[in-house]
């Protein structure tokens, strides 16, 4: 039993970043129909930002603050210089572009930054908190808090304020919303300035666990990719649950089963779902238009 | 000028493929030209299947490196467990391929999109899994080493001496012409232009009486083997082979090398696997920045040339000549 609760701790730890990638995904997705396959590098971008930052002298806090910004810039570059240009391009063509700056980033990074792993201290301690007879780190409650306070946060933004509910009207019908005045352009690069933000901020809450170095970007991004997907694309209520479920799945395959083919599992679930239900587990049934 | 035009544009491709394969070694200042060449002709061949299923077919597939890693290691665990001439094995890993990619087409295909994009990644990304892990056999992460052909002692029993990489330029280009001939007849054949109308649209395509499903599973199964194909050929030419062959990174470089090039033509497409197989011989040089600088080539060229290389040139080209007074 407390075998069980261990493995879950762990996989809720990683599934909180798996899930905070496919929120990152659906914003910008629903935005503006991209997959963005450089939202992995939000993540390595924002854990590497704050730990050469702080290595440079900035107290911790004041580090992952400027890794954010610094990680929205990019966010808000690659809309402008890269998406926006390519506007009605064919989803292979966006599906190459984006991985194209995926790559373009890691290679940045390796130059600006080098090819260690790295991380810096956990916000409250190493000490793990014992519960019911398996352990807790700190830092992953704060990864747990973090990602809740995130979902929280985005919610309120998107069904309570006006410029929350512009993007939703975007993402709903970007000509309908262009027709009552909403500034599509403002909202595409508001997504991806979001999603970089939310993408950094979960590099950042995880560094202290898992580490970072400038190549961890692709596989969080498959992941994050897949959890979206298995929540239904588009839907952030699926992408909270992909990628809880994803990180459950694999920290029980890991534990369980083999740790070899624990990035397996995933894949394996997804294809599954994919054949049951084309649509993912929350997806809305897509009509197809002649 | 006017004969060249009056060809058939099979003919006329095929020959423009041929001369460039015959000539290109007059202009070759060493034999290590000769290994990068056959490394294009190769990748090529993968990269005409992943014309078929893209451009002729217009299904996104970002798992055939998986089918290419079938193909390699039915090459390298043939001969070394089971004792296979290589030659059966090539075979073998073909229709290994094909069997996995008629097995798993039938769901897979029923996607559409990203959805679709997301299931063959994952599919590629469990073959890889496996070799990874399936280390009794494959030799897991370092690989393993691949019997050779043995082309070049079937050429010296004949009297003819030759280096191993001019011997496999040869047999490479050779294998990518017939190639590329199989995929231009199928591109005028009535399976081809049923496989063209599912590219538009596929509820249009259902209504004159196509068998979506059917032709879809057929341009996956082509592709896979195709891809396998060239994956043998790659293992038995380095003579060794690792997983790498069947990863993430080796399956979009493909598809970057097909669209990059343009999707929708054969040429475009072995354009794209020159490109992308010289680029980075050429940079090198500039090894810190190798990343980088193919990171920024995929994406100018997908904003800029949004055909594609070799149709947005050729789009290029005539705007120009139409400005020209005649």
């Amino acid at each position: 039993m407390s075998e069980l609760l261990q493995f879950a701790f762990s996989g809720l730890t990683v599934g909180a970043v798996y899930a905070l990638v496919a929120l990152g995904f659906t914003i910008i997705y629903n935005a503006s129909d991209v997959v963005n396959f450089a939202q992995g590098e939000f993540v390595m971008l924002g854990g590497m930002s704050t730990v050469f930052l702080y290595g440079a002298g900035l107290p911790l806090w004041l580090a992952a603050f400027a890794a954010i910004v610094i990680v929205v810039f990019a966010g808000l570059l690659l809309n402008k210089l890269a998406i926006e240009p390519a506007r009605n391009a064919s989803v292979v063509a966006l599906i190459i572009i984006t991985i194209g700056a995926s790559i373009f980033l890691r290679g940045t990074a390796q130059i600006v930054f080098d090819k260690q792993l790295h991380r810096f201290p956990a916000f409250s301690g190493d000490q793990p908190i014992a519960v019911l007879g398996a352990t807790i780190l700190p830092q992953s409650l704060w990864v747990l808090a973090g990602a809740a306070a995130i979902f929280g946060g985005l919610y309120l933004f998107f069904t309570r304020s006006l410029v929350g509910k512009a993007v939703l009207a975007t993402a709903n019908n970007r000509v309908a919303a262009k027709l009552v005045g909403i500034n599509t352009n403002f909202v595409m690069a508001l997504s991806f300035a979001l999603s970089a933000a939310t993408g950094a901020a979960a590099g950042i809450l995880v560094t202290p666990i898992t580490l970072t170095s400038y190549d961890i970007g692709v596989t969080l991004a498959l992941k994050g990719f897949a959890a979206a997907m298995l929540g239904g694309m588009g839907n952030p209520f699926g992408a909270l649950i992909g990628g809880l479920l994803i990180g459950l799945i694999e920290a029980m395959t890991a534990g369980y089963i083999s740790s070899d083919y624990k990035d397996a599992a995933a894949f394996v679930v997804i294809l599954a779902v994919l054949f049951a239900m084309p649509q993912g587990l929350f997806g809305r049934k897509s009509v197809e238009r002649v | 000028m006017s004969t060249i035009r009056n060809l058939s544009p099979l003919t006329a491709t095929l020959l423009v493929l041929g001369l460039i394969v015959l000539l290109a070694p007059l202009f070759f200042p060493s034999a290590y030209y000769f290994r990068i060449g056959t490394l294009v002709f190769i990748n090529g061949l993968a990269v005409i299947g992943l014309v078929i299923l893209i451009g002729y077919a217009g299904q996104v597939s970002l798992g055939h490196a998986g089918f290419s890693g079938i193909g390699a290691y039915a090459c390298a665990i043939g001969p070394a467990h089971f004792g296979l001439p290589p030659v059966l094995c090539i075979l073998i890993g073909a229709a290994l391929s094909a069997s996995l990619a008629w097995l798993a087409g039938r769901p897979i295909l029923r996607l559409k999109g990203h959805y679709l994009a997301v299931a063959t990644l994952g599919f590629g990304i469990l073959i890889s899994m496996v070799l990874n892990n399936e280390a009794q056999w494959t030799g897991g992460p370092d690989g393993m080493t691949v019997e050779a052909l043995g082309l070049k002692a079937a050429l010296k029993a004949m009297g003819l001496k030759l280096k191993t990489s001019v011997v496999w330029y040869w047999f490479s280009g050779l294998v990518l012409l017939i190639g590329a001939w199989l995929a231009l007849n199928l591109y005028d054949s009535p399976s081809g232009r049923a496989l063209r109308s599912l590219h538009d649209s596929e509820v249009a395509a259902s209504v004159v009486g196509v068998d979506v499903a059917r032709y879809k599973l057929t341009a996956f199964v082509v592709s896979a083997v195709y891809a396998s194909l060239a994956g043998s050929l790659l293992a038995l030419f380095n003579k060794f082979v690792t997983p790498d062959i069947a990863g993430f990174l080796h399956s979009i470089e493909l598809v970057t090398m097909a669209v990059l090039g343009g999707a929708g033509s054969v040429l475009g497409g072995i354009l794209g696997a020159a490109l992308l197989t010289a680029l980075p011989q050429a940079l090198t040089l500039f090894h810190e920045y190798e990343h980088l600088l193919l990171g920024l080539i995929m994406m100018l060229v997908m904003i800029f040339l949004r055909q594609g290389l070799l149709p947005g040139l050729q789009a290029a080209l005539t705007a120009t000549r139409r400005r020209r007074p005649a």
